[in-house]
């Protein structure tokens, strides 16, 4: 009997014991009817294959470990980064047990959402009954100061119309008639989680800024951070830049302290978000500056609808990027970069100096969402290596050009292919036929780690098999000096793996490297 | 059971009044008929039921902890047997975040022969929904024939839009069943069908009958003591620990539903002698169904905490007469040390501590007396997805007073939580983070917070060092900042 009060065994030590390696094996043979243990090998050895690759590769309707959630997953963390404000999600209310678990995942923190509940007789009737009763619940439950409005797959099959729903609602009394409700059609079978984080702060922005002239420029920048799983350590650190700048600015939608309050006692359920005056006042700002361009597309346009000078990044990571992004701010706001700022851009581009060498050369895929691709392929290029693979299942044809114009300016992007729509099952085939030495993406990467024994480095949302990692910046200097890090540790983590065997590969297990 | 302990009543009866003081009177109205104490039977300790209303419509626009009939279906029931591709048939979000988040471990090669901890989805798009999706789920079906030749057999697990918009997801069974030659089994488990996971179990058992059972000849000998194992999902290896005993006790598991289960081993089901079933809410269904159509009969047993273990194997062996009783009480003996060891090593810490629950569809009452072996004492409990016989079953577990909430929404639990301040709580991901932001221990007791397993006297062991760890943990006495603290600024000033 393996198991002790002393020494007690979970899981993974546990079922390595030899009586349930020996009760394991029974069950195999005895009652699942495998295949024969040939056939299972030859079949693995088959999916390494170019010929696996090019069947795998034209694939036209089945999906398999799409990089990619779907709509409302993206409005509800945007609807997090307002002041007091509740999300509620019209439709079937599973959906919402799934964003509110994936988000706490992540995060390691609370996800508040609340969902109309609409089962059978809302599929027949629409749900205008659910949003009416659901909308006064929430208001008087949960003493919200905005509550944000999207739907799920089935509101949107049946055609329920959230404006009109909520003009209904405010008629019967379910929340005065000015509190403010913004809402967003988020269908789960139209983009990805990317265009209803759009959908959702556009909806927020139309709530406020509709039927309001715009007076007067202030000198403020808006910054729109987009859908970042890393939005507790970047925002923050955007802040402290923009703040040693002494530039004027507003964070539009910033989830940064709602998904990171302190544990000291008392559960807040809402924390921080952008202030809703100051919502109100940002259509008055200079201009609006987007961190991400994929995931504020709609937003974007809208901000140049009101007049409002606009420019967007790709998820700014690494050296050229962060400089681009502080001249875009400085010239918007006329304000310098300080001398401190250079210093630390002095202190990455020392980092990346001492490392050089262990980067140079090493072949990269990078998967995720497309703008994270972006920012992800550009730094890596900076650190001499090659972003062989470059893939993001909801990336689109215009992304795909955009990825191979960037490739083209380096000569390190010279042989990289740009995967637009596929999978990371594609992913697989193409890790297998085409190897690199490092995997950069998120915690489902951890399957394509296992398979085709690529170091994975966790660098993008969901990350659910470590903690903590948001609460560091990956934008910025600051920022890169992280990413830098990140990589080295799995490079020389990998390398002492290797190398540690005693007596006979530890020749290379140096001490200083 | 002879762990005797009261809850406060008439504390517990104003906390439901104050919570329902908060609705607007339409939703108070309806929640008050969720909301119970436990009362004894006049004439005994044992409490008779717990009567709440279950399994009916969540109110709206309140934090419901509930799923819906998909993950009842594919989270639960299908997605654990792990020789078949379970696609996820509708728009990607379900599949996507239900995508390896219950911990039903199992052995096999990924992506080769076996399929549990992948997403596969027909990730429908704008134009499927104008023009329904049938033709591309035929597609998808001969895409995954072509790259996952292992596989045993398809199911269609289909979300929301499929029922809506009326696609015939059964003649795509039927049609693509053939030309492959394989199971192939549609299952109508559309999120908005029922009221939460529950119905999903319903459907899921149900294609198990209709789609699987008697479908192929099976050449299989059945022996005296074979048993299924229905209703255990292995996660964190529960359902091993759990095998191990009834092999010890001579019986031959042919079928484990679903954790680690195979296709063959549940086509053979019938002809085992004896169904024994953990989790009664999500596959008592298919339990009867083989109890009425093949005679086999089925029983409830619990093997959390060691006097549940216990008596579970005594039952057990009884229906198999004397020659496994014997066996039953050798390993019953044999496991006394290691179940006495546990105790003796946390009973100082742990007795007295009192546990709020709140989880889906068995734990809520099966998990009560681990804790009372290590001298807990559950002040409430409550379901997701119980119905009325749920209900019913809990009155045996619990003691009287005991606040008894039914679908209870984030909002009661967080008030019921801070009213009574138990020193732990055992629920989900969702509620975990506020609980534990409070200062109050936390586990996980879906998931055993990527602990596990918690079955078996192996896992009891595990619970134990769990709940000590959780409850013990030196992280609560940091929540306050000495400078906010009188009672130590009184000590430094000295």
């Amino acid at each position: 009997m393996p198991q002790s009060a002393e020494k007690t065994l979970d899981h993974a030590p546990l079922f390595c014991e030899p009586e349930y390696r020996k009760m394991l094996a029974k069950k195999k043979l005895k009652f699942e009817c495998p295949h024969p243990d040939q056939v299972v090998s030859d079949q693995r050895e088959f999916t390494k294959s170019w010929e696996y690759r090019e069947k795998n590769l034209a694939r036209q309707a089945l999906v398999v470990n799409p990089a990619k959630a779907c709509q409302p997953l993206g409005a509800v963390f945007a609807a997090a980064g307002f002041e007091r404000t509740m999300s509620f999600v019209h439709g079937s209310q599973g959906c919402v047990a799934y964003y509110r678990s994936h988000l706490s995942r992540h995060f390691k923190e609370p996800s508040s959402v609340v969902s109309s509940s609409m089962t059978e007789d809302a599929a027949v009737f629409g749900g205008l009954k659910n949003m009416v009763d659901g909308l006064a619940n929430t208001y008087k439950l949960y003493n919200p100061k905005m509550i944000a409005v999207s739907t799920t797959c089935m509101a949107e099959v049946i055609g329920d119309d959230l404006h009109g729903f909520i003009e209904n609602a405010k008629s019967e009394g379910s929340v005065p008639r000015d509190f403010d409700v913004p809402f967003a059609h988020t269908p789960a079978f139209v983009g990805s989680h990317v265009d209803g984080y759009d959908s959702m702060v556009k909806g927020v922005l139309e709530n406020f800024w509709k039927g309001t002239a715009r007076s007067e420029a202030t000198a403020s920048v808006n910054i729109i951070p987009g859908f970042d799983g890393f939005c507790v350590g970047n925002n923050r650190e955007l802040k402290r830049l923009l703040d040693l700048m002494q530039v004027t600015y507003m964070f539009i939608q910033d989830a940064s302290d709602q998904f990171d309050t302190p544990s000291d006692g008392n559960f807040r359920m809402y924390d921080g978000g952008t202030k809703i005056n100051d919502v109100k006042a940002a259509l008055n700002a200079e201009g609006t500056l987007s961190l991400q361009y994929y995931n504020t597309r709609k937003t974007l346009d809208y901000c140049r609808a009101v007049g409002q000078a606009t420019t967007s990044f790709r998820y700014p990571l690494g050296v050229e990027a962060t400089d681009e992004l502080l001249m875009a701010i400085s010239d918007i706001s006329t304000r310098e970069i300080p001398e401190v700022i250079r210093l630390e851009r002095g202190r990455l581009i020392d980092a990346m100096a001492d490392s050089q060498a262990w980067l140079y050369g090493k072949k990269y895929a990078i998967y995720g969402d497309p703008d994270f691709v972006y920012g992800m392929a550009r730094f890596i290029m900076e650190t001499g290596g090659e972003p062989t693979h470059c893939l993001a299942t909801n990336g689109t044809s215009a992304w795909e050009d955009e990825m191979k114009e960037l490739l083209a300016s380096s000569p390190f992007g010279k042989n990289a292919q740009v995967w637009p729509g596929k999978d990371l099952w594609a992913l697989r085939s193409l890790l297998f036929t085409e190897p690199v030495d490092l995997l950069i993406g998120n915690s489902y990467g951890k399957y394509l780690e296992r398979d085709t024994g690529t170091p994975l480095v966790r660098l993008t949302f969901p990350i659910f098999d470590r903690h903590h990692h948001h609460r560091f910046p990956l934008m910025g200097y600051q920022g890169g000096l992280r990413l830098l890090t990140a990589i080295l540790d799995k490079i020389f983590d990998n390398l002492d793996r290797e190398t540690m065997h005693a007596g006979v590969t530890d020749y290379s297990y140096d001490l200083t490297r | 059971m002879t762990f005797k302990y009261h809850n406060d009543s008439d504390f517990h009866a104003k906390l439901i009044a104050d919570v329902l003081s908060q609705y607007p009177d339409k939703a108070a109205k309806r929640r008050s008929k969720h909301l119970s104490l436990a009362t004894s039977e006049k004439d005994g300790n044992a409490t008779s039921e717990c009567e709440v209303k279950s399994n009916i419509k969540s109110v709206p626009g309140v934090m419901t902890i509930r799923g819906c009939a998909y993950a009842g279906s594919k989270g639960v029931v299908w997605g654990p047997i792990k020789d078949m591709v379970h696609i996820s048939h509708g728009p990607v979000g379900c599949g996507q975040y239900s995508w390896s988040q219950r911990r039903n471990y199992y052995v096999g090669l990924t992506g080769i022969d076996t399929f549990v901890t992948m997403q596969f989805t027909s990730d429908f798009q704008e134009k499927d929904i104008v023009f329904g999706g049938d033709k591309k789920l035929e597609k998808v079906i001969d895409e995954i024939a072509e790259l996952f030749p292992l596989s045993n057999g398809i199911t269609l697990q289909s979300e929301c839009p499929i029922g809506l918009i009326g696609d015939d997801i059964e003649a795509v069974a039927r049609k693509k069943a053939k030309e492959h030659a394989t199971t192939v089994v549609p299952v109508r488990c559309e999120g908005f069908r029922g009221v939460s996971q529950s119905l999903g179990h319903h459907i899921a058992n149900d294609a198990i009958r209709d789609w699987v059972f008697d479908k192929k000849d099976i050449k299989f000998d059945p022996g005296p003591y074979d048993v299924n194992v229905i209703g255990d999902y292995n996660i964190g290896g529960d359902a091993w620990a759990s095998r191990i005993l009834l092999e010890e006790i001579g019986l031959r598991v042919v079928g484990n539903w679903s954790g680690d289960a195979t296709l063959a081993e549940v086509e053979r089901a019938p002809r085992a002698a004896l169904n024994l079933i953990h989790c009664y809410r999500s596959m008592n269904y298919i339990s009867r169904h083989m109890e009425e159509k093949y005679g086999i009969p089925w029983m409830e047993y619990n093997f959390f905490g060691h006097s549940q273990i216990d008596a579970s194997l005594r039952n057990i062996a009884e229906h198999f007469g004397p020659e496994i009783q014997e066996k039953a009480e050798k390993v019953i003996a044999k496991y006394q040390p290691l179940v006495w060891a546990v105790i003796d090593k946390y009973w100082q810490r742990l007795s007295g501590k009192r546990v709020m629950l709140y989880v889906g569809g068995l734990r809520p009452r099966h998990v009560v007396t681990a804790y009372e072996d290590l001298g807990m004492e559950i002040v409430g409990t409550g379901y997701e997805f119980g119905h009325g016989d749920d209900y019913q079953r809990t009155g045996h577990y619990v003691k009287d007073g005991t606040l008894i909430y039914d679908d209870v929404t984030g909002y009661e639990l967080e008030k019921f939580i801070e009213g009574i301040r138990p020193d732990l709580v055992g629920s989900g991901v969702k509620e975990k983070y506020p609980v534990q932001k409070m200062g109050i221990p936390f586990r996980q007791m879906h998931s055993w917070d990527y602990s596990g397993p918690y079955h078996g006297y192996d896992g009891f062991a595990i619970f134990a060092r769990d709940m000590d760890m959780a409850i013990n943990n030196p992280v609560w006495g940091l929540y306050d900042a000495p400078w906010k603290n009188d009672r130590i600024l009184a000590a430094v000033a000295g």
